[in-house]
């Protein structure tokens, strides 16, 4: 895959097609499978996020420790301004999936399990109010898998290594270029959706109360899918973000690099290390050890 | 190089690739090396896998993964009420290994009969594993691949022994590896093979004098 983003929407346009159908090329082009196994692979995946956002629907997970679940639900009858709408359709997705994999259901990492809502929050959503069919939600799916590789390679996806901004903060990176891929936009457009979504990301730390991919987990995904719309959005009407998407992304490596270790998912900062995530942390984590003996 | 499907991937019982996808492949890799499902199993926890571990479902990984559950099994969610069943014993404990090891580490020791094996693995992120060492011997061992692991008399041509027998069955060698504790001991080799090595393959390098073990291992990634 690329190590540039800029040289991928460079080949792409080339080439005359869009930033997925390179990703597919590529992959294709690398050997390790063929393009039929390629589609088929991103096809369960996709079948897989659409199942967890049904599960997390139904409202009646609770997660390993108790401390979250059914949230998602409550998103699908909104109360707010924006009830109804896309918007809402994709917190919700996010939120479910979150659900899903902190009770030990199963999901697609994109990247990581930490992250994984975020993408199928704003890819279904996207497909289902705008009737997209599978090979188009799988194309976006590729793109969002090139973005990731980029972003591998350049900076990190995970939160013990860059903070929060390497996982929920790829990933919105990652949903906002499948956004702009199945809704049309083109590949210039999808690394200024990449560029003006990480930028909002940029210094998220990862706190999760007692390490655990919950708190603030579940929400941060949901966070994350609505930077990831707002990115879309701005690209689609022509929004140019004047640092170019790799160094954005290498912005987010060297801050990653350089942040403090408490903030790097060791639950010695942040959010964890307040009074009430001190002690939730401790009461849930003695209960547990319990419960194993 | 990095593959789309690595980013957009696995498919996996939540809620940490790290925590919980990794550990269950290091577990998988535990299980071959004693050919099946352990009768006892001795699991300690290193660093972040102590810490939380339990709460990120880390002991049930590990315990599926030894009996043989992949990543995205939901089975993975009941492993220690299931291990009973499955004739496996298993127990955990927090430890500190020496050295230089990765934050998500374990150590996991294996006995299936007469066969017992020790495994230090880390789980990398993202799913990806490494094992660092197998009964002692310093080794690398990703598991995407299927994996051949020999211990055999450090002795001249014993490698081309070995590869001869590979290259003859046609299993196309992606990666190898030989280390050793000392001079004219043991060694162990490691192939990493890009299909399965072929039973006749196993048979014949099994029959190699100087070979006193020999596992294979499929991907578990």
């Amino acid at each position: 895959m690329y190590d540039a983003l800029a040289d991928a929407v460079e080949r792409a346009d080339a080439d005359g097609i869009s930033l997925g159908e390179l990703a597919l090329r590529t992959e294709a082009e690398a050997g390790l499978k063929t393009r039929a196994e390629i589609e088929a692979t991103l096809q369960r995946a996709l079948d897989v996020m659409r199942s967890a956002i049904q599960r997390g629907d139904r409202g009646d997970l609770r997660s390993v420790s108790g401390l979250v679940g059914g949230d998602a639900a409550k998103l699908r009858a909104p109360k707010g301004p924006l009830g109804g709408t896309l918007f809402t359709d994709v917190l919700a997705g996010a939120l479910a999936v979150q659900e899903v994999n902190a009770a030990m259901g199963v999901i697609v990492a994109a990247p990581t399990a930490g992250g994984a809502g975020v993408l199928p929050g704003v890819l279904l959503g996207l497909g289902a109010r705008n009737q997209l069919d599978d090979p188009t939600l799988i194309r976006g799916l590729a793109v969002a898998g090139l973005v990731g590789a980029v972003v591998a390679v350049r900076a990190s996806l995970s939160g013990a290594e860059g903070g929060c901004q390497a996982e929920t903060g790829a990933a919105a990176g990652m949903a906002a270029a499948a956004g702009v891929e199945v809704l049309g936009g083109t590949p210039e457009q999808i690394a200024h959706a990449v560029a003006l979504t990480m930028q909002g990301t940029l210094g998220l730390v990862c706190d999760p109360l007692g390490g655990l991919v919950e708190v603030p987990c579940v929400y941060r995904n949901a966070t994350g899918g609505a930077i990831a719309l707002a990115g879309i959005e701005m690209a689609l009407a022509g929004v140019r973000f004047p640092i170019p998407v790799d160094e954005v992304i290498d912005t987010m490596g060297e801050i990653g690099r350089t942040m403090d270790v408490r903030y790097r998912e060791t639950a010695g900062g942040g959010l964890a290390a307040t009074p009430t995530g001190r002690k939730l942390a401790k009461e849930r984590l003695v209960e547990l050890k319990g419960r194993r003996k | 190089m990095v593959s789309l499907l690595d980013i957009i991937g696995p498919v996996m019982v939540g809620p940490s690739s790290s925590h919980t996808a990794g550990a269950c492949r290091i577990g998988l890799i535990a299980r071959g090396m004693v050919g099946g499902t352990p009768e006892k199993a001795k699991v300690e926890l290193h660093g972040s896998f102590a810490r939380t571990g339990v709460g990120h479902g880390t002991d049930r990984a590990i315990a599926g993964g030894l009996m043989g559950f992949a990543p995205d099994d939901e089975r993975l969610r009941e492993s220690l009420e299931l291990a009973g069943a499955a004739g496996l014993a298993i127990e955990f404990a927090n430890t500190k290994l020496r050295g230089d090891h990765h934050p998500n580490t374990t150590r996991i020791t294996v006995t299936r009969g007469t066969t017992t094996a020790t495994v230090i693995g880390s789980s990398l992120g993202a799913g990806r594993i490494l094992i660092t060492e197998i009964d002692g011997y310093p080794v690398e061992i990703t598991g995407s691949y299927p994996v051949l692991v020999i211990v055999a008399h450090d002795e001249p041509g014993i490698v081309a022994k070995v590869s001869g027998v590979l290259a003859s069955e046609e299993n196309n060698i992606s990666t190898m590896r030989v280390s050793r504790r000392q001079k004219g001991g043991d060694a162990i080799h490691i192939y990493e093979l890009d299909a399965p090595a072929s039973p006749g393959a196993v048979q014949r390098i099994t029959a190699l004098p100087a070979v006193k073990v020999l596992r294979s291992i499929d991907r578990v990634a």
